[in-house]
């Protein structure tokens, strides 16, 4: 096998609004109640986190997280600590109206820049991502080529060998060089569980780096006319009864649709 | 002089993609409203015949052995030029694995803006408007499509698929890319078949699905006995694929197969959005959750709160009844 | 004159020898005590030094009275005559020893003579019958009956172990009444019939004639004492050591209450990876362990196909104990993660032992290596971040905590703004499972009935964090409780009542050291126990229901509730049958030490099933009653699977209540 320069990967991570939560629009009607959002790490940037530190204990190199500062900002970094990352970043100063992708991949351009990255993971995707998803623009501003819907990452000299998940179970595999920005759509294991006292104990002994941000520049993303929960139109015909009265009903509806 | 709509086709060893055909539909609703025209384009190596049904003022055909299989550099590189040199009202991709990482490289390289998870565009007063839908389907965003270029990236809306596809073949303009296709930075290397001895649920006309509800492993028996009974197959949502308890080609979702059976029975499935999508197309929907607000309510035909491992017992030997009464 | 002549027939060199070898037998019995207790040492402190009168009290009752050891009778029995067997021919040895050794040798005089000693002699004539009748079961039911509970693995050497111990003893109670009749046969003192079995066997010998028996003799007591002092000097290396370490162990049993575990010892809590991280006790429960197997019998895990026995976790961390250097890996090699996460932390094994060992503790602190290194599977993964975000294992939103509460007139009150007299816990199953809320809703409207003044927390509430700990996440356990016990300290109440007796069991013996003014917690069956006693509650109506009441572990073994339901089943006019194994004996639901949250791998029956049949066998009991919401959910699905719909319905006592008032 060929030898692997320790490189830096590095893990941008995005909170997004917890979809458990009721959401609520606030009086303007053009974004999400501040009141009523709690935010939590994005799903698919947990799976880039396990991705890097899968990596990191294959001899890879070394791991760096950064998020934008948040009341959950600390929580994420510090369990990414306690799961064997080296180093955790917040970016901390004025959001202003929001930090759209487009502005969020503006802020981690010098950030990143500085770290001199290998590669960079981030989740293939969030919820919230009006404007498209934040790992595909990063590459561009950094100069890196990018693929999403990765479920597979090998590492050797300056190039990565990718799984690429595409619908129904195929996949492709694609080489890319690096350094590249990747989308993890999963990692090769589930993100791993770490014990809580784990993570106390990363925070007492994992310093965070804090870093001021420039302006944020939100341009090439869409200006939000107006935000609103869809009114469901449609509702199911409920068959009421027990569990019999149900079945009798089910029987009914398939021999009249010919299943039966 | 008319506005033009580009929209991406993706294809796959031969198959043009429901999206690429939803798309068209969506640019031509568009292009009667704003006297425009819809442009396919299509980026291959000797398969011109992909284009025949395409529904489409134009077919712009990019052949080229680099473009044989798909890689993001190369499509990149094709649209940049196309769209730096033609600058089109819109331009659509799908909001989908080959979709989205050509689409945002290109914002930030042309320093257009972009639009993702649009539902539907619409004019309103003379302006393009995009519905996009977030949040996991909880929440819309409405807002204007800038010009001069605005760049969308597509999820399945009120459009059906057959509404893209043309009786007649298109005219196609054969095209050569502008810049080099050489050393490319990300290469395609090869296909990974999934388990094929598995059956194709999308051919299918009665599947019987199962979701978290379902709670164990240990309870799919019950359920294949109900698929057993009817005749149909198994099919799960995300949440019971991930575990294990079925393989992958049993996935109904975004990331799995797209169904359009007869009757599909949703068995404790919630109907978070990217399952939603994939069975819209279905003839009739059953559902089945004790939770009388699961979203699934809202596209299925029929529905009960009833506890599932209640209801499917009974239902086998109902189903195993009348069909012995068919039969007589 | 009786008088007993000791070493009778026995060449001078042969006493002599005789004292030797037994100074060489108390050197190599002193050294293999010694080389255990320094293996006991290297285990991590732990104090038990309190309090040595309770502890005193402890050893007279359960070591020497063995008062769990007579819940099996014939086991019981057989130990007994084993036991008072060879204790009161020890005895008899020591007075020897004594009357020839010390008071003869030293101070002239002889105290085994006359009436004392033709007593002495029958007396332990009759022990020593005893003693074989007992080692005569013992063979039976190990060879002949063969319980599984004594099943070893083969070639693990421990059936030569426990054959050895009742060789030996049965060599040693031979040769002895061998020895007495050769003797007797001889000397044919007039005293003899003091010595009935003595006597039987000499009678046997006279026909051999004098100098043949004097032969015999010498023979047979050189092997008895060669037998005896090899049987002494094999103790602390067999079996046989239990006489030791029992006693020792009941000695330093625990006397917290049981709901109170005992906390991790590092930070982070890394629980046990390598035998020395356990603690010097539980590596003595270790060493206490004689294989018995009552603690398998009562285990709902291995009752139901799963690989837990805690007698083999036992047997195997005992073994694992005397390998070389470090010795093997206890996780995967040793024990397997299978068999940590199959216990529901019910306590059976840790109530039924004669030995008072704690399982229980041995298996929790292996938990907690395994969370430790997040080794679990995906749906525990899921639950305990559910727990750590949400405080619910249901994934559901804090704010909704108190949802059920929303459509009650007239509103509950809060708590957390206004005093209240009763603060009502009412934890993650009553308050967010669908088809536990309706019995939540009547728990409310039977306190309002009671005119109670109560109120709930609402969204301040946590899971009080009892199985997160016996889970093994002891870091998640400390921080939930940081949450309950903050919102508490803010609340002003008189006593906190709890429907749930997992909360209920952590509340009381883990929350009141933590809280600066702690009150008096109470299941709500102790409450509305007091309350009808008392008078405040009046039930209208009289219920005319057969039923049975199964006993919550962490109410009943856990904190010793078993009367107060029982009254208030009587109360509401029901009429109650008891299932065969109920109070203490009670088969667990099979949800408990966040069993409810993990995968369901390998069972073949489950326990909450086995329960179901259990209650079935009893004519007419049409009602199966719980005073635990993760019973109810368990015991309704069970009784659906198990096909006992048409037959038993599941009721929580509070429903009973609710009809009845």
């Amino acid at each position: 096998m060929a030898k692997v320069m320790p490189m830096n990967i590095i893990v941008p991570v995005k909170f997004v609004p917890d979809l458990v939560e009721e959401l609520k629009i606030n009086d303007a009607g053009l974004n999400l109640d501040p009141d009523w959002v709690r935010l939590k790490v994005n799903e698919f940037d947990e799976h880039a986190i396990e991705e890097a530190v899968l990596l990191k204990e294959r001899g890879m190199g070394s791991v760096t997280v950064i998020a934008l500062d948040a009341d959950c900002a600390e929580d994420v970094l510090y369990t990414a600590a306690a799961k064997g990352v080296d180093r955790i970043i917040k970016l901390c100063g004025n959001f202003g109206e929001g930090v759209n992708s487009h502005a969020l991949a503006r802020l981690l351009v010098p950030v990143i820049q500085e770290l001199q990255p290998g590669l960079i993971l981030t989740g293939v995707q969030a919820h919230n991502d009006l404007d498209g998803p934040l790992g595909p623009l990063l590459a561009e501003f950094l100069g890196f080529p990018y693929v999403g819907y990765i479920a597979g990452v090998s590492v050797s000299d300056n190039q990565a060998t990718l799984r690429k998940e595409f619908p129904g179970g195929l996949i492709v595999e694609m080489e890319v060089s690096l350094p590249a920005v990747l989308g993890i759509q999963a990692a090769e294991q589930p993100p791993r569980y770490v014990a809580f006292s784990k993570i106390r104990q990363a925070a007492k002994t994992t310093p965070i780096g804090e870093q001021s941000i420039l302006d944020v520049d939100c341009s090439n993303g869409p200006v939000i006319g107006r935000m609103y929960q869809p009114e469901s139109s449609h509702r199911a015909e409920m068959i009421q009864g027990d569990v019999n009265a149900v079945a009798e009903k089910l029987v009914e509806i398939l021999v009249e649709a010919g299943a039966i | 002089m008319k506005q033009v709509i580009y929209v991406l086709i993706e294809h796959l060893r031969g198959q043009v993609s429901d999206i690429s055909y939803m798309m068209l539909a969506a640019a031509h609703r568009i292009a009667e409203e704003t006297d425009g025209s819809v442009v396919a384009v299509l980026l291959s190596h000797n398969a011109q015949e992909l284009a025949n049904d395409l529904f489409a003022n134009r077919v712009l055909y990019f052949d080229h052995p680099a473009l044989a299989d798909f890689s993001p550099s190369a499509y990149q590189r094709v649209l940049g030029d196309l769209i730096y040199e033609n600058k089109p009202r819109l331009v659509l991709f799908g909001d989908t694995t080959m979709g989205v990482e050509v689409a945002a490289p290109l914002s930030v390289r042309l320093g257009l803006p972009l639009v993702s998870y649009c539902r539907s565009i619409h004019t309103q007063a003379g302006a393009l408007k995009f519905t996009s839908q977030i949040c996991g389907g909880k929440i819309m965003a409405e807002g204007d499509l800038p010009g001069p270029t605005a760049l969308v990236t597509m999820i399945p809306g009120s459009l059906k698929a057959e509404q893209g596809h043309s009786a007649q073949p298109p005219v196609v303009v054969w095209a050569t890319p502008s810049s080099s296709l050489d050393d490319l930075p990300v290469r395609f290397k090869r296909y990974i078949e999934p388990n094929v001895s598995d059956v194709d649920i999308t051919r299918e006309p009665i599947l019987i699905s199962v979701g978290r509800g379902i709670q164990n492993q240990d309870n799919l028996p019950i359920a294949q006995e109900l698929a057993d009974a009817l005749g149909g197959v198994i099919c799960a949502s995300r949440p019971v694929v991930d575990q294990g308890w079925l393989p992958t080609t049993r996935l109904v979702g975004k990331s799995g197969k797209r169904v359009k059976p007869k009757i599909y029975l949703a068995l404790g499935i919630s109907g978070a959005t990217e399952h939603v999508e994939a069975i819209a197309d279905s003839e009739t929907i059953i559902a089945i959750n004790t939770d009388p607000e699961a979203p699934i309510f809202n596209l299925a035909k029929y529905g009960a709160t009833v506890d599932l491992f209640d209801l499917i017992p009974v239902l086998t030997e109902n189903v195993k009844l009348a069909k012995q009464a068919v039969k007589v | 004159m009786p008088i007993r002549e000791t070493f009778w027939n026995i060449p001078h060199w042969a006493e002599i020898a005789q004292y030797c070898l037994g100074f060489l037998t108390i050197c190599v019995f002193t050294y293999g005590v010694f080389r255990r207790v320094r293996t006991w040492r290297q285990g991590q402190p732990e104090f038990r030094k309190d309090r040595l009168g309770s502890r005193l009290v402890s050893v007279l009752v359960h070591g020497i009275g063995q008062i769990r050891l007579t819940q099996d009778i014939y086991a019981g029995v057989m130990h007994l005559a084993i036991f008072w067997g060879m204790a009161a021919l020890f005895m008899g040895t020591v007075l020897a020893t004594v009357d020839w050794d010390v008071t003869r040798l030293m101070m002239n005089f002889q105290f085994l003579k006359d009436g004392l000693y033709v007593v002495y002699e029958l007396v332990l004539d009759i022990f020593g019958v005893v003693l074989l009748a007992g080692l005569g079961m013992a063979a039976y039911r190990r060879y002949i009956i063969r319980p599984v509970r004594l099943k070893n693995n083969p070639g693990s050497g421990l059936s030569l172990d426990d054959m050895y111990a009742i060789v030996m003893l049965v060599l040693i109670a031979i040769t002895g009444y061998l020895v007495e009749g050769l003797r007797i046969a001889v000397i044919r003192p007039d005293w003899s019939g003091w010595s009935p079995a003595g006597k039987l066997l000499a009678a046997v010998f006279t026909a051999w004639g004098d100098p043949t028996n004097r032969g015999l003799h010498m023979t047979i007591w050189t092997t008895h004492m060669s037998i005896s002092f090899i049987f002494i000097a094999s103790i602390p290396f067999t079996k046989l050591f239990h006489i030791i370490t029992v006693p020792t162990n009941i000695f330093f049993r625990s006397l917290k209450p049981a709901g109170e575990l005992a906390p991790a010892r590092s930070e982070p809590a890394t629980g046990v990876k390598a035998w020395r991280d356990f603690t010097w006790k539980q590596i003595l429960d270790f060493e206490a362990c004689t294989r018995c197997g009552r603690c398998q019998d009562s285990c709902p895990a291995f009752a139901s196909g799963l690989s837990l026995s805690p007698r083999n976790i036992m047997i195997k961390l005992q073994a694992s104990l005397w390998k070389r250097g470090d010795g093997p890996a206890l996780h995967e090699d040793v024990i397997k993660a299978e068999e940590l996460w199959a216990c529901t932390t019910c306590r059976a094994c840790v109530q039924v032992c004669p030995a008072f060992i704690d399982q229980l503790s041995t298996i929790i602190d292996m938990r907690r290596y395994l969370v430790n290194e997040g080794q679990m599977d995906n749906l525990l993964q899921k639950a305990l971040s559910n727990l750590a975000r949400y405080g619910n294992s249901f994934g559901q939103s804090d704010r909704l905590r108190a949802r059920w509460a929303q459509s009650l007139q007239p509103k509950i009150k809060d708590a957390r703004k206004e005093p209240v007299d009763y603060l009502w816990f009412v934890g993650d199953y009553a308050s967010y499972h669908a088809s536990l809320t309706p019995i939540t809703m009547k728990t409310a409207e039977v306190f309002q009935r009671a005119g109670l003044d109560f109120g709930i927390l609402f969204e301040g509430e946590r899971n009080a964090g009892n199985d997160l700990r016996r889970v093994g996440e002891e870091g998640l356990f400390e921080m939930i409780v940081e949450k309950n016990v903050t919102a508490l300290s803010k609340c002003k109440y008189n006593a906190i009542v709890t429907t749930d007796p997992h909360t209920y069991s952590t509340l009381k013996n883990e929350y009141t050291t933590r809280l600066d003014d702690p009150r008096p917690v109470l299941h709500y069956t102790e409450l509305l126990d007091q309350l009808i006693t008392s008078g405040q509650i009046k039930l209208g109506k009289k219920l005319d229901y057969k039923v049975t009441y199964h006993d919550p572990c962490y109410l009943g073994r856990y904190n010793n509730v078993y009367d107060a339901p029982r009254r208030l089943i009587l109360a509401t006019g029901c009429q109650l049958v008891e299932m065969p194994r109920n109070r203490d004996r009670a088969l667990c639901c099979g949800a408990g030490g966040g069993r409810i949250w993990m995968e369901e791998v390998g069972i073949k029956e489950r326990s909450s099933e086995v329960r179901i049949r259990e209650a079935a066998q009893l004519d007419e009991v049409q009602v199966f009653v719980v005073a635990c919401p993760k019973d109810a959910t368990m015991f309704k699905d069970a009784v659906k699977t198990s096909g006992f719909e048409h037959r038993l319905v599941v009721k929580d006592l509070i429903e009973l209540i609710h009809e009845a008032l």
